[in-house]
Formats: C-alpha cells, sequence, structure tokens
C-alpha cells in the first residue's frame, strides 16, 4: 500500500480497574482521511483518542500516530496533534486572544508568529471581531468555535475533534462542517467522534463504529451501507411512463441484474454493481422515457441502528 | 515550563487575590512599623540588634511584624495554591493544557515555581519596606549581622510560605472540588496554629503527669510538650525566627529552671550559634515543603487523565 497510515493501532486495549474499555482495536486512518469515530456513550471513543495522544497509557498493544508511538514519544505526537476535547474550557479571566497564545507559547511558536496565527485562527472560525472580550462573556458556541481555533493554531497534521458541533447554531455547523471538509486539502487528517450522524456522514468517507471497545466495522460508508443493509448489493430506482412488460424483460436480460419489481411507473432494480447507465441506455434505447434514476443512498443513521440493534 | 511559568506568574499578579494579600502585606508592614515606633525606645535592645528591633519589637497593644507575618504568610502560602490544579480540572482547561506539546510534571513545576517567586515579592517587598522606612524611622543603620540575619529570616519566611502553599496544592491535586481544598486547607492551619497549643499540654499531661512535683517530672512534661509542638509548623516558624531576630532571647529557647535563670548573663548569642540553632527548624521546614511537593507531584503525575 503506498499511501501512509496517520493512525495504526494494533491490539490496543485499555483497561480501568479491571473493566476493559478498549478491547484489542485494530484501527487504521488513511492520512488526509475525514474519519468519523462512532459509538454508543461508553464505547471508549475518547480512551481510545487519549491513548493514541500519549496522555494516557495503554494496558497492552501498540500504537503509531504520524510515525511515533504516542506512549514513548508523547512529545513528538502531541507536537503534530490537536485535540479538541468534548468539553472545553479556557481561562475565563482572559481574553481568546490571551488564551491563543499562551497555547501559542506552550508550542514554540515565536511571539511574531503567534500573533499572526491567533489571528489567521480566530478569523477562520469567525471570532476575528471577539478576539478581545473576556472569555467569560462567550456563550457556549461560541468557545466551541474558539476550541477548533486552539486546536488548528499549532497547524496539526492530525486532529481529534471530540464532538465538535455541539452547542453551535445551525449556521455555525455548516460553517465548521465546511472547515473540516477542507482540513484535508491543508495536509491535516481528521478524526472526528460525534453523535450526529447526519453531519459525520457528510464529511466523513471513512468511518468505524466502536461498541463495547471492539471496532465492529470501518470502512467508506457507502460500502458498509451496502454491506449492513442490501446484502452488498445495489437498488436502483427508476421512474419512466407506462412501463411494458417488454422492457422489464430487457433490463432483467441486463448481466448483473438480479431483480426487477414494478411499482406504476416506478422500477426498483437490484443489482450486484453500479448499473446506471446500462440501464438508463436500455430505456432509451427501447424508446421510453426516463423522468429520473436514483441509486440507493445508505443513510449513517440506517447502518448504525443496524448495528447497535443486534448488539 | 518557561510558558506555564509566565502565564502563572501574569496570573497571579493580575488576580485580586493577589491584589488583596498584597495590600495585606503593605498594611502589615504599616502596622509593624507603628508597633515598633511604640516600643522600640523602651525594649532596651543591645547594641548591634537595633535594627532588629524593628521588626521583632511589638507596641502596646498591636503585635509586631514578625508575630503579623507568621500569620500572613501561611494564609499567602494557601491563597496562592489551594486552587492551582482542580481550578484546572473543573475549568476543563487542564486536558486542553496536556494535550500541547509540554510534560505533565511542567504543569506543577511552573505553577509551585511561580508561586514561590509571587511569595518571594511579597515577603522581600514587605521586609524591604520596613528597612527603609525603618531606617528613616529610628536612623540606626544595620550592622553586617544584621543583614544576613534577615536575609535568612526572608529565606525562612519563603519556605515557610511555600510549605504552605505545597500542602495547598497538594490539596487542590487530591480534592476535586475547589471549597474543599480551601476548607481542608483552613482547618490544617487552625490546627497547626490554635488547636495544637490545646492539646500538647492535655497529652503531655495524660503521658507524663505531674504527680509529685518535682523538677524531673515538670522537665520532663514541659520537653513533651514542646516535642509535640514542634510537629506544627507554626511553632518551628516562631522559633527559628525568634532564633534569628531575638539573639537576646534565643539562648532560652530551651528549658531554664529558675535557679540556672539567676547565673544567666544577658548576652546575645552569636551569629553562629544563632543559626546553630534555627538549623533543625529551617531544615525540618525544607523538608516538610519538599515532601508537600513531592506527594502532589508524585500523585498528579499518576493520575489518569480520564480522571482529570
Amino acid at each position: 500500500m503506498t499511501e501512509r497510515l496517520a493512525i495504526e493501532t494494533h491490539d490496543l486495549t485499555k483497561k480501568y480497574d479491571g473493566t476493559t474499555v478498549v478491547d484489542h482495536l485494530n484501527l487504521h486512518v488513511r492520512e488526509n482521511d475525514v474519519f468519523g469515530l462512532l459509538g454508543p456513550n461508553g464505547a471508549g471513543k475518547t480512551t481510545t483518542i487519549l491513548m493514541l495522544l500519549g496522555l494516557t497509557e495503554p494496558s497492552s498493544g501498540s500504537a503509531q500516530v504520524l510515525g511515533f508511538n504516542p506512549t514513548r514519544e508523547p512529545l513528538k505526537v502531541k507536537r503534530l496533534v490537536g485535540y479538541l476535547p468534548e468539553k472545553v474550557g479556557f481561562y475565563e479571566n482572559l481574553t481568546p486572544r490571551e488564551n491563543l497564545m499562551f497555547i501559542a507559547d506552550l508550542n514554540s511558536l515565536d511571539y511574531a508568529e503567534a500573533h499572526k496565527r491567533t489571528d489567521e485562527v480566530l478569523t477562520m472560525v469567525g471570532l476575528a471581531d471577539k478576539r478581545d472580550m473576556p472569555v467569560s462573556k462567550f456563550s457556549r458556541g461560541m468557545k466551541q468555535r474558539l476550541g477548533i481555533a486552539d486546536v488548528l493554531i499549532k497547524k496539526p497534521k492530525l486532529v481529534f475533534l471530540d464532538e465538535p458541533t455541539s452547542g453551535l447554531d445551525p449556521e455555525g455547523i455548516n460553517r465548521l462542517l465546511d472547515l473540516i471538509a477542507n482540513l484535508p486539502k491543508m495536509g491535516t487528517t481528521v478524526i472526528l467522534s460525534s453523535h450526529q450522524l447526519h453531519q459525520v456522514q457528510r464529511v466523513c468517507q471513512n468511518v468505524g463504529i466502536l461498541s463495547k471497545g471492539k471496532m465492529v466495522i470501518q470502512g467508506p460508508i457507502a460500502k458498509l451501507g451496502r454491506e449492513a443493509l442490501a446484502g452488498g448489493r445495489y437498488s436502483i430506482a427508476v421512474e419512466t411512463v407506462s412501463p411494458t412488460p417488454q422492457l422489464i424483460d430487457v433490463i432483467r436480460g441486463i448481466k448483473g441484474v438480479i431483480s426487477v419489481e414494478v411499482q406504476d411507473n416506478i422500477l426498483l432494480i437490484t443489482t450486484d454493481s453500479d448499473l446506471r447507465s446500462e440501464i438508463a441506455k436500455a430505456i432509451v434505447q427501447n424508446n421510453f422515457l426516463l423522468v429520473q434514476m436514483k441509486i440507493q443512498e445508505f443513510s449513517l443513521d440506517d447502518i448504525y441502528m443496524k448495528y447497535f440493534r443486534e448488539s | 515550563m518557561a510558558a506555564i511559568l509566565r502565564k502563572e506568574l501574569a496570573d497571579y499578579f493580575t488576580s485580586i487575590r493577589f491584589i488583596i494579600f498584597f495590600l495585606l502585606a503593605l498594611f502589615a508592614s504599616a502596622v509593624g512599623l507603628f508597633a515598633a515606633s511604640q516600643g522600640i525606645r523602651t525594649a532596651n535592645l543591645p547594641e548591634g540588634f537595633v535594627f532588629l528591633g524593628l521588626f521583632t519589637t511589638p507596641g502596646k497593644v498591636i503585635p509586631s511584624l514578625v508575630a503579623l507575618l507568621s500569620l500572613l504568610v501561611p494564609l499567602i502560602g494557601i491563597a496562592l495554591g489551594f486552587d492551582a490544579i482542580n481550578s484546572e480540572r473543573t475549568g476543563n482547561t487542564l486536558s486542553r493544557i496536556l494535550s500541547q506539546p509540554v510534560y505533565r510534571d511542567s504543569v506543577i513545576n511552573g505553577k509551585f515555581l511561580a508561586g514561590v517567586v509571587t511569595l518571594t515579592v511579597m515577603i522581600g517587598t514587605v521586609l524591604l519596606l520596613v528597612s527603609g522606612f525603618g531606617l528613616a524611622m529610628i536612623g540606626v543603620p544595620p550592622t553586617a549581622e544584621e543583614i544576613i540575619r534577615l536575609f535568612i529570616f526572608l529565606v525562612l519566611t519563603i519556605i515557610y510560605g511555600a510549605f504552605w502553599m505545597g500542602l495547598a496544592m497538594l490539596f487542590s491535586v487530591v480534592l476535586r472540588r475547589i471549597a474543599s481544598s480551601l476548607l481542608t486547607c483552613l482547618g490544617t492551619w487552625l490546627f497547626f496554629s490554635i488547636f495544637i497549643l490545646l492539646i500538647a499540654p492535655a497529652i503531655a499531661n495524660a503521658i507524663t503527669p505531674i504527680s509529685t512535683g518535682s523538677e524531673a517530672e515538670v522537665v520532663r512534661n514541659v520537653e513533651l510538650q514542646k516535642t509535640i509542638l514542634r510537629f506544627s509548623p507554626n511553632t518551628l516558624f516562631s522559633e527559628a525566627t525568634t532564633g534569628l531576630l531575638l539573639p537576646m532571647v534565643a539562648g532560652s529557647l530551651g528549658i531554664i529552671t529558675m535557679s540556672q535563670a539567676t547565673y544567666l548573663i544577658p548576652n546575645p548569642l552569636g551569629f553562629g550559634q544563632s543559626l546553630l540553632l534555627v538549623w533543625p527548624h529551617l531544615t525540618s521546614l525544607i523538608s516538610l515543603s519538599a515532601i508537600c511537593f513531592a506527594v502532589s507531584y508524585v500523585t498528579f503525575m499518576r493520575q489518569e487523565i480520564r480522571a482529570i
């Protein structure tokens, strides 16, 4: 494999007082990916993140983050990695700028550079006009945005965002999701841990679902959906005008089509690969009207619920 | 660590808490000077130790500067340390700081060091202010020995403050709630400054009762009382202060019977002897501070982040 992995864990395990919180986890995240880490409360998402940051030691197993072992070289990892905790807090007596300057100072940025970066990231999250107002006057959502700025100030190669959209208004959520989706272009890999599945679906290409410390599934959302909900098959809905049995026979004859169901003007076609162009061609060549065609998309909600109904 | 030290210092110096205690310290200097101005003429100080009298002479009703400091310094120490770690925890800033490229011990080291610097500034200011105004008031310059004694007193006071700060920090690491760590600190301080004075005689009387009233019995009883009292850092501090700044009285830190007292020549203790006398007190205070800091350091390092 030529693509580099930002995160690679091997049987990562963490036990607190006898209970296993993370259980032989094997997680692979490619560089410049937006990866959704999902799972119910207490599934071990935060503990996994803490282990990957070197903030807590694994009981067994190993991890590589950007080529470093977070347990042995925590500083090297933390220099490159940003972490937005679920409950983010700031020094209330200081202004956003002072809070960020302190973080820049901890990352040994020199004063001029820190000043420049502070203004940049505050503009990025839309807080540039509030930079000299004490944080104690901030709303929950503003603090959350400041948290994002705080993570980005060191130009991280990898960020862990734990529920980054909580407390934000719909417009803020949209802006944040756009920002997150753009991070890979700037060379930043994103691990997004959230319960807002439709938000995860909007920005993540790949997801992994954790349950009781184990990885239940991981992979691209579309693939997971087909495997989980449609037995690995594609489902295509075609709307046409008064279809005849001959047309249905023609479609059935296309290689790869498994079944065709007719509901008035809508044909529900099950296939084992994406045959949309072949089907469209067949309909048009037989002089039928093709009103619209839709391939079934799998919502992350459905995938998620299916796994947790089973377990 | 430099970044944390800088930030903590900036925090301390701009906090209302610091300003209040700084004003209190200034007030204490003024009161101490006033007390000295009332009492220093009648204090009958030996030649060469008049300047020290500025710090140790009580007024008619007001206590001396040293007595005021021994009350104020523990409180300053507690104020500097009682919420050092748990405020970061309740404010959810700790995990954010620890996910930056800093060693975990830099956080606690930086805070402790910033506290020591703040203490030094406060106590140094008080001593210098009193020296300056006192010099103008009495017109007797300090001798070299007095300056050395005062310097050691400064170090002693900083260590004493650092002990209370270390203890307060320990509570701030162990206890999650700011209110509980503050109350525990104040409780401990109250115990060592007042309750132990009431308890020591009771324990001594229980273990070595004075039944016949013989000299040996009384001596044993009093020695035991003193030993118990010396468990209190407050006693250590006040005895060391006496040894350093009151060379006339310093000789009587041990037990002197009435018959011995008649032969006692009122003569100040030499500097070397004074130092020898307070050496155990100094080392005890240093080790107490070190123990407090070490325990909080280890506890903090071993705490799981999840719990933080």
